[in-house]
């Protein structure tokens, strides 16, 4: 104990009375607000409700960080914009043509799995390209090589696409059949919310068995391991990289396709800030992890939604709902301070560390 | 070697001297006598003028249209002076990187003579502070921040504009809002830029005055999608869900917050309201289906007279659509302001021009009763020239339809 004292000093106990502070600012705040409670329980409940909504498309998202995290040790920058390119190019190419021939008014179901479908198979081919184009011949690079890479081609699919289809917002059509709501509880639930969370939990669980029980899955997983033994054991370690862009980007053209029924715009720059939001989430919940990065992208979620009103309301700042992000990002340090392997991750190796 | 290096300095610097001294001596018969410099147009050149607009991203509408109406208004004019007119058009990013960035290009060209621009005042507040200390003329047919031309905050020597200032819109909203529709209660949201923030103080402080209260005064960020936990938070206030939902943000933020308004217990029958940076084709598009009940504000469009139907017609021809925005009809009389002072401002000489950029902005504050398409602009000591009336309109068909006053 007195070792440790007489090696703390000042700069350890800065930061030491820095997290005291948030912390209480969160409790006092906390404590605050359910005193003089300003909300009734259906608030409560649609901003949980949102929070996982929203945390769900984050999930969604990681997963592709958390994936080639976990295979190459790299932040692929660039998923974002394999988010945004696949709904883009499906809403133009194939969403607006559909409700211009009133085919995703009559038929809404055949129209959202082929807009799912086109939106998937776009943003698999982008990041199979990217892939083979930017990082592939970077694969014995040092590795802040791949990462100015990655947030290169960022801006270049970013701009490729707003080429193709402008730099305006484009409505996705409303789909009358997912307009209304559903009662739930004391609420009222958004359908598109419950298409959100359903496609979410579904497509996780999918995931998990691909990952855990197929021989794909087992590739990824030895891959992941020790790229050197797996190759020595006949598994084709690029195509199994690829394999594992190929099923980040998949994921990510279903959060597309969520996303745009939920907030019914798409536009070039979209990939952005979910892109950075989904890498922070998989960072939260522990990257290289999948579990970690649906837990991470629901916390996310439901801090951001919850956050503003929970802990910065009763303390009387004005526009708290402005700060979200810095609550969202607040978290994160306070998680990595107190949990540095994130909320299910666990400790790398060192080798790999 | 050291001698060599010398000599060869030596020779540098004489080179130098003599090419300063031919430069000197090359200058024309025109001797500038003005305070903060003149622009010197040679014989045959072209006057230049530039514009710095939003030109990309979701405002590009908001933009382009201004630039259309100082396209238009540079062939109306045809020459000036014997001399032909010239535009450089910038782009001002709606944001204040753009405009820093903007003013920046501009004022390193001593060949240009003033400036139409900014589109947003974010980018409005930094330009206008380059510009000014540089010595040139700005002229905004967009930037409608109080803050702009009150000498106290933002407002620079050298800058005005044609549109309204929001003290005048903001007191329109209310007056609507207040005695036309007949809502008591209201709330407003900006997203932190000067126009945004500026008209929903100018609108809170008119409601109140009205005698209505303002429930809630909150904030998202640009960029912000989910305006649900927000609106949830309006719909909770201490004083009830207001009446009336006031956010005068840009098109992609103004879209989401007008279809999640819809969706959010407790606003079901609150009326929305927007303004002008949320007009335009693009912006009607996306709000699509939640247009019903919501009302913006901007500037009255229903002009008149000769000048109108040709510009109209011209605008047409050129650009092969209707007006996609509200603010080409003042940037046609920003840009005509500067013109029609610019030939009154002028020495000629041979063919040659020199203008005083102080004679230029004196000129331009000296502007009283202008005939112009947006009415007769006489223009304040602080650069406010529009001669400001303000419409509410409702989207219908797709369209912008006026329907107060």
């Amino acid at each position: 104990m007195r070792d440790r004292l007489a090696k703390l000093n000042w700069i350890d106990l800065f930061l030491w009375v820095a997290r005291a502070a948030i912390v209480l600012v969160i409790l006092v705040g906390t404590v605050k607000t359910l005193i003089n409670n300003p909300y009734t329980l259906r608030n409560w409940e649609d901003f949980i409700i949102f929070g996982i909504a929203q945390g769900s498309m984050y999930a969604l998202i990681a997963i592709g960080y958390t994936l080639v995290y976990g295979v190459l040790q790299m932040i692929n920058f660039a998923h974002g914009e394999f988010f945004m390119s696949g709904i883009f190019a499906s809403t133009a190419a194939v969403a607006i043509p559909l409700s211009r021939a009133g085919y995703l008014e009559s038929h809404p179901v055949p129209s959202l799995l082929l807009i799912a479908l086109s939106s998937i198979v776009v943003s698999v081919l982008i990041s199979l390209l990217t892939e083979r184009i930017a990082y592939r011949p970077l694969r014995h690079a040092p590795r802040l090589m791949p990462l100015i890479t990655a947030i290169g081609a960022s801006f270049f699919w970013q701009y490729y696409f707003r080429g193709l289809f402008g730099a305006q917002a484009i409505p996705f059509p409303t789909i009358p059949q997912l307009a209304g709501s559903v009662p739930f509880l004391h609420t009222q639930v958004l359908k598109p919310h419950i298409l959100v969370i359903f496609v979410t939990f579904v497509v996780l669980v999918a995931l998990n068995f691909f990952i855990s029980s197929t021989r794909p899955g087992k590739a990824i997983r030895a891959v992941a391991e020790n790229k050197d033994v797996a190759a020595l054991m006949g598994i084709d370690v690029d195509r199994t990289i690829s394999l594992t862009f190929a099923t980040g980007a998949a994921m990510a053209g279903v959060a597309g396709m969520l996303y745009a029924l939920v907030f019914q715009q798409v536009h070039f720059f979209m990939g952005f800030i979910p892109g950075i939001k989904a890498f922070t989430a998989a960072v939260l919940g522990g990257i290289g992890s999948i579990p970690g990065a649906a837990v991470g992208g629901l916390f996310l979620g439901l801090f951001e939604s919850l956050g503003p009103s929970l802990f910065l309301q009763s303390l009387g700042i004005p526009a708290f709902n402005q700060l979200k992000d810095v609550i969202a990002f607040t978290m994160l340090v306070l998680v990595l301070i107190f949990r540095p392997q994130g909320i299910v991750g666990e400790r790398l190796k060192e080798k790999k560390a | 070697m050291s001698k060599r290096f010398l000599a060869l300095i030596a020779i540098l610097v004489a080179g130098l001297v003599l090419a300063a001294c031919g430069g000197g001596g090359a200058s024309s018969a025109f001797e500038c006598t003005d305070a903060i410099g003149c622009v010197e147009v040679a014989a045959g050149a072209p006057i230049r003028i530039a514009s710095a607009l939003v030109i990309s991203g979701p405002n590009t509408d908001l933009g382009l249209d201004s630039q259309h109406g100082v396209e238009i208004a540079i062939e109306f004019k045809g020459d000036v002076l014997g001399h032909s007119v010239e535009l450089q058009a910038e782009d001002d990013g709606c944001s204040a990187e753009g405009g820093q960035t903007a003013g920046q290009k501009i004022v390193s060209d001593p060949s240009i003579v003033a400036i139409i621009g900014t589109s947003c005042s974010g980018a409005g507040v930094p330009l206008a502070q380059i510009a000014s200390d540089a010595g040139y003329a700005v002229v905004s047919p967009s930037n409608t921040a109080p803050s702009l031309t009150d000498p106290a905050q933002a407002w620079k020597p050298g800058y005005l504009r044609t549109a309204h200032n929001d003290k005048v819109q903001g007191a329109a909203m209310a007056d609507f809002a207040y005695n036309t529709l007949g809502l008591h209660t209201a709330a407003a949201i900006h997203d932190g830029d000067p126009y945004t923030e500026g008209l929903a103080n100018a609108f809170r402080e008119a409601f109140e005055a009205q005698g209505g209260s303002v429930v809630a005064f909150t904030a998202v960020n640009v960029g912000d999608t989910d305006m649900r936990p927000v609106l949830t938070s309006i719909a909770a206030s201490a004083g009830g869900a207001p009446e009336f939902l006031f956010f005068p943000v840009f098109t992609n933020e103004c879209a989401h917050l007008a279809t999640q308004s819809l969706e959010v217990a407790g606003l079901e029958n609150t009326v929305r309201g927007a303004a002008d940076g949320c007009f335009s084709a693009a912006a009607a598009e996306l709000i699509g289906s939640a247009a019903p009940g919501m009302y913006f504000s901007g500037p009255d469009l229903s002009f008149s007279g000769d000048t109108y139907t040709r510009f109209a017609a011209a605008y047409q021809t050129n650009f092969g659509t209707a007006p996609l925005s509200v603010f080409h009809a003042h940037a046609f009389d920003a840009t005509n302001m500067v013109l029609s002072c610019v030939e009154q401002v002028a020495k000629q000489s041979d063919g040659a021009l020199l203008i005083g950029r102080q004679d230029l902005r004196d000129c331009l504050y000296a502007t009283s009763g202008f005939a112009g398409i947006t009415g007769s602009l006489t223009c304040n000591e602080y650069g406010d020239c529009a001669d400001a009336k303000i419409a509410v309109y409702e989207i219908q068909g797709g369209d912008y339809v006026s329907i107060w006053p």
